[in-house]
């Protein structure tokens, strides 16, 4: 606690008060757990509702002559189909680099004017001069950086903690965002989140955030939840970590991050590394990140060797750890393309023994997303 | 019975020539939650400061290393049904192994209940 090299979020107070403990995240100063443990953060969240701190991540606003110019702007540097969002719609996409490797993963908003995107802390000093580096000099790039923080409500109580405090919540679509006043406070709000479960993401102005973050901890069902249950709770749910499931050395089709990328612009291509991409959804890619579930009690974590049963290397666990809800060891990573399909059994390599396991299904933990 | 502790935080408790090795109560608050505990078999020879067991919090896993020279007599198969043990009886139902001391010096020499206390008010 106290590193003064570190960067904080609006709520740094919040959490000492809250009793967190603090650890080193993305430079900034994060809370990874508070009293009441990583393992009951996690269950909580799967049965109630969970309020997150995630200001750590970018927001940027980009505007332009026309939301056209800017859409296609954003598209040239993403494969995701910016075009075909309604305003208020969300798009989950990442920045390809030439060789179609992965730079950052990101959420797009489209809105009447303007494109809002979420980009990972970690990445934020890159990405930035990517778009700069990346979009016609008209675009601008107007990051919201300490003027903004940014939380996250998850769970399956967020819908009626939410409602108490904006009614038009309840009905809001999964993947939409709108502007909206909670107590007199400005916010964006939207219906998505990382956990697997049904959930809000809500913009608010630094100022605000704290007086915003009381509100909601003050309501029936919500506890703060730190970054230690964020990543249990994204690792049951299957979803990627940048830095560790997804980098430049991997791509959206080996990352199976396909279903990212629409018909038009699988044919249109017009990202960087389209070529590369396109080769291999036409030939299949030679690795491809899958579930794998430990058969023991032992978890495999991050750069465990997996091996087939005759002992031969054919990847490594990306992520891995304990999943409370599932009960048990779970883990995602990169497996050779013959050994992708589910059910396929494999040996991780931990501690020098070789512990079985199973290509297996991924979301761990079934995805509870508001499905209207 | 005498209890000795090591700067890895680990105890070691001698009772009528056998010992009982586990991890201390500020050891399992720094971990956090336990979910799996790799516990030795009986025979393996363990050298003091040497991987002895390991344990897994949700986020990661530490090595439990050899208070001492000696040879496992047991493993705690408890911890296998429920690691949680090791947050909720550190220095109880949690403990980890079972062994016999080769060289009563090496654990003459750990500390004692008041020297750890020292050691981990300075940490």
């Amino acid at each position: 606690m106290g590193d003064t090299s570190l960067l904080r979020t609006p709520l740094y107070d919040l959490h000492v008060e809250l009793g967190a403990k603090m650890v080193p995240f993305a430079g900034y100063d994060m809370p990874v757990q508070y009293p009441l443990g990583v393992l009951k953060e996690h269950l909580h969240t799967r049965t109630r509702a969970g309020l997150f701190d995630v200001s750590h991540m970018g927001q940027v606003r980009l505007r332009g002559a026309s939301i056209d110019a800017v859409i296609q702007a954003l598209e040239a540097l993403v494969p995701g189909d910016i075009a075909a969002l309604a305003p208020g719609r969300i798009r989950y996409t990442m920045f390809t680099n030439d060789e179609g490797g992965i730079l950052d993963d990101l959420m797009v908003t489209r809105f009447e004017d303007h494109l809002y995107v979420v980009i990972n802390a970690g990445c934020k000093v890159e990405d930035l001069a990517h778009l700069k580096a990346g979009l016609p000099a008209d675009i601008s790039i107007d990051y919201l950086g300490d003027d903004a923080g940014l939380l996250a409500l998850q769970g399956p109580e967020a819908v009626s903690v939410m409602a108490r405090l904006l009614p038009q919540a309840a009905t809001m679509g999964f993947m939409s965002a709108r502007s909206a006043m909670i107590d007199g406070i400005p916010v964006q709000i939207s219906r998505s989140g990382y956990t697997g479960e049904d959930g809000y993401e809500i913009s608010v102005g630094a100022a605000d955030a704290e007086k915003l973050a009381r509100l909601i901890l003050a309501q029936d069902g919500v506890e703060a939840i730190g970054l230690g249950a964020r990543d249990s709770l994204r690792l049951e749910a299957g979803l990627c970590l940048y830095g560790h499931d997804i980098d430049t050395t991997t791509n959206p089709v080996e990352a199976a991050l396909t279903w990212t990328i629409s018909k038009r612009r699988k044919t249109d291509g017009g990202f960087p590394g389209a070529s590369v991409v396109q080769a291999q959804l036409a030939g299949g890619p030679a690795r491809k990140r899958v579930g794998i579930l430990p058969e023991g009690k032992a978890p495999a974590r991050e750069h465990t060797e997996i091996q087939d049963l005759s002992g031969n290397r054919i990847g490594e666990i990306t992520s891995g750890g304990f999943g409370p809800t599932a009960g048990g060891p779970v883990a995602m990573g990169y497996v050779d393309a013959g050994s992708a399909a589910v059910g396929t059994p494999v040996q991780l390599i931990v501690r020098g023994k070789a512990l079985p396991a199973k290509v297996a299904a991924m979301p761990f933990a079934p995805h509870r997303y508001f499905k209207g | 019975m005498t209890i000795r502790f090591t700067k890895d935080h680990e105890w070691i408790k001698l009772d009528g020539g056998v010992a009982t090795v586990g991890i201390t109560d500020y050891a399992q608050n720094a971990l956090g939650d336990v979910v799996f505990v790799e516990v030795p078999d009986a025979g393996k020879v363990l050298e003091q400061g040497k991987d002895a067991a390991v344990v897994e919090s949700v986020k990661a896993a530490s090595e439990i290393y050899a208070p001492v020279d000696g040879t496992v007599l047991e493993g705690n198969a408890a911890l296998g049904d429920d690691p949680s043990l090791v947050n909720t009886a550190p220095e109880g139902d949690g403990w980890f192994f079972k062994m016999s001391i080769k060289d009563m010096a090496q654990f003459e020499a750990l500390m004692d209940a008041d020297a750890y206390k020292s050691f981990t008010e300075g940490l």
